[in-house]
């Protein structure tokens, strides 16, 4: 009985380590599993929704106090370091131009035929009244390298079977701390987006509507910005024309081209 | 008795000498305090009313709810026409347009590229039609540092530093980027005609000043206007008469049912001015309590030393037959003649101090660098008529109420021990 009773705690030990070790182990991998699961999601979505280069003509219509505007644009990409933008309507904009080239944004306007470095405040400002910032422009790098992810939960949006992603940021400079996305499980296509500060105040949200198959890939065809700082239906900006990898001549992304 | 009371004040300086310095000090102490606090507030207000709230000012509800934000796209629409209803319904007061708008000036360079830029805060007033005063009311001319007021189209005034800041001169071109009042981008190129310096952080810190008609063609707001700014006619801000005059325009023109309707705010009711009007009223209220209180105890305790060593003069004149109160009632009018003596000097030196104060004032530019409130520079008092007499009531009453409480003392003496006492 006393041999029983002196192996047993020595047994259960045993037992209670090699639980210990299996639950941690299982508890890493699903969360390893988890870690990759989440960032895969990202990635597809940044396959799915970005190309090498882009071409997008686009209205911006933009839901103000007394009046609603349509902007439209004509934008080129090239990755997420080099932008053009050359504004074709109303009247007010047309020729307007801007360039973004890394952390750098110029602005053109005919004119003044002026050319404009934009920096510091200004760029929290809003684009052409939008529920846009050209901070929110600017943002060149991708969500991996700024954001830690994981997949909080399923969620069913518009009877869409969505995993609903949280992402905290892991570098300083990240202009929103916190980012929740809810992605499309088949599709691969955000369906919408908050935007939160570090207090945990929510600042903007975007919705995607419009998912239509264009070159193989879904694709969101209207998107609406919306500032939760402000009153308002906040901005959609519609896809009108958009081309995946299409070939840009280089001298579009320098300074030479805002004033063409 | 008056002159026989005098003749003992002044030929017994034990007497009144130090009640005299005492009421002196604290009168002059009072009137450079209430003097000071007037001119600093007084400043205060003034440069609040002529840059930023007027007497009263008109926008419309939605503009006013986030006007520390400049939005301009709920400016009031149909500007000339509000200021045709307000000039028929209120000719009492003179009304100005004015708009202002943030953004950012840069300097180009030969090539036209950016050479250097900063954040501006503008101010588009009615310059070129010579009606509105603004020129006369913001002290414009006076303040030019060097150049001159904008008198074409395409010319503006900036501020003196920040045209340093800039390393700008004289007919320098600047372009100015912000949004117009649809939220497009608006970009303006304006010739430098001159740079002024307010005095005022918050004003001098990237100012930059145009006229209006520049402003509603660059920002789009084309018979519109940001805010429409009234002052009383006689220039002087009265409470009751702006009260009365927004509750009537309010009642009938402000909609509950429309924030784009018009809004009429008095001076008080904007920039937290009202908290700073009743501090400066409760402080120097609070000043004359604490003077007349504290003096009181002072003097009381001078005239119980007095009173200890006129012991035998009371002790006497009591055991000739004077009775206790034609004792008590002299040592109050002497009281009365010595406070008005020392009240009189306090009101001559305060005044006096209060005048160097309001030429030289105190410098507090350096606490104001960050500040975005509409401040003086230079804080100066202010020599008013009322200076005359706050001072010197108080400095009667604290004289009379001190000996009125030493000279209680008397009652206490009795007239059986008096030969006793005398004989000590």
């Amino acid at each position: 009985m006393n041999k029983t009773k002196i192996l047993n705690p020595i047994k259960m030990k045993k037992i209670k380590y090699i639980l210990a070790i299996i639950t941690i182990a299982t508890f890493g991998f699903v969360m390893q599993a988890q870690i990759i699961s989440a960032e895969k999601i990202i990635n597809k979505v940044d396959d799915n929704i970005n190309s090498d280069t882009q071409i997008v003509v686009s209205d911006m219509v933009i839901h103000g106090k007394r009046n609603d505007r349509t902007i439209t644009s004509k934008g080129y990409s090239e990755g997420h370091k080099k932008s053009f933008t050359e504004y074709l309507a109303p009247a007010r904009e047309e020729g307007t131009k801007m360039l973004k080239l890394e952390d750098r944004l110029w602005i053109y306007s005919p004119s003044t035929d002026r050319t404009i470095q934009l920096s510091g405040h200004m760029l929290r400002q809003s684009v052409m009244g939008s529920d846009l910032s050209y901070e929110d422009m600017m943002e060149d790098r991708k969500l991996t390298e700024m954001y830690r992810s994981k997949i909080l939960s399923e969620e069913t949006l518009n009877v869409r079977n969505t995993w609903k992603l949280e992402l905290v940021a892991k570098v300083d400079d990240a202009t929103y701390y916190k980012r929740m996305i809810w992605v499309d499980q088949e599709r691969f296509v955000p369906l919408k987006e908050e935007l939160f500060a570090k207090s945990g105040q929510l600042l903007k949200k975007t919705t995607m509507s419009n998912i239509e198959k264009i070159d193989g890939r879904w694709y969101p065809k209207k998107m609406n910005y919306k500032d939760m700082l402000k009153t308002g239906e906040g901005t959609d900006f519609i896809v009108k024309e958009i081309q995946f990898n299409p070939k840009i001549p280089v001298e579009i992304f320098s300074k030479g081209s805002l004033r063409k | 008795m008056i002159k026989f009371l005098l003749k003992g004040i002044l030929r017994d300086r034990s007497r009144s000498l130090l009640p005299i310095i005492i009421t002196a000090l604290g009168v002059g102490l009072t009137v450079l305090l209430s003097g000071y606090l007037k001119g600093a507030f007084g400043d205060i207000v003034d440069q609040n009313a002529r840059f930023d709230t007027g007497h009263v000012k008109v926008m419309t509800q939605a503009y006013a709810e986030n006007k520390d934000q400049i939005p301009n796209d709920l400016a009031l629409l149909d500007a000339s026409e509000w200021l045709d209803t307000l000039h028929t319904e209120i000719p009492e007061m003179q009304w100005i347009e004015r708009i202002k708008f943030g953004g950012l000036i840069d300097v180009p360079d030969k090539n036209g590229n950016t050479r250097a830029q900063g954040p501006t805060t503008g101010m588009a007033l009615d310059l070129f039609s010579g009606k509105s005063g603004e020129n006369k009311r913001m002290n414009i001319e006076a303040s030019l540092v060097t150049g001159t007021i904008p008198k074409h189209s395409g010319e503006a005034i900036i501020g003196h530093d920040f045209a340093e800041k800039l390393n700008l001169k004289l007919g320098d071109e600047i372009t100015f980027f912000g949004s117009t009042m649809n939220g497009s981008m608006t970009f303006k190129t304006f010739n430098i005609s001159g740079t002024i310096r307010f005095g005022t952080s918050a004003m001098d810190k990237g100012a930059l000043i145009v006229d209006i008609t520049d402003a509603q063609l660059m920002l789009d707001m084309n018979d519109a206007t940001g805010e429409i700014l009234g002052y009383l006619k006689s220039g002087v801000y009265d409470q009751t008469e702006v009260n009365t005059i927004a509750t009537i325009f309010n009642s009938k023109h402000k909609l509950s049912t429309d924030e784009f309707s018009p809004e009429m705010l008095t001076l008080r009711e904007q920039n937290n001015l009202a908290s700073l009007l009743d501090y400066a009223d409760v402080m120097s209220a609070l000043f004359i309590f604490v003077f007349v209180l504290a003096m009181s105890i002072v003097l009381w305790n001078t005239g119980l030393l007095g009173g200890l060593r006129r012991y035998q003069e009371f002790g006497i004149r009591l055991a000739l037959g004077e009775a206790k109160v034609q004792i008590y009632w002299s040592m109050v009018l002497e009281a009365v003649l010595i406070g008005v003596i020392g009240s009189i000097l306090g009101t001559i030196i305060g005044p006096g101090i209060t005048y160097y104060m309001q030429v030289v004032g105190i410098d507090i530019s350096s606490y104001l660098e960050n500040s975005s409130m509409i401040m003086p520079s230079v804080l100066r008092a202010k020599v008013m008529p009322n200076l005359f007499y706050i001072g010197f009531i108080p400095g009667v009453l604290a004289m009379v109420f001190g000996t009125m409480l030493a000279g209680i003392g008397i009652y206490k003496r009795e007239t059986a021990n008096l030969f006793k006492e005398l004989e000590v």
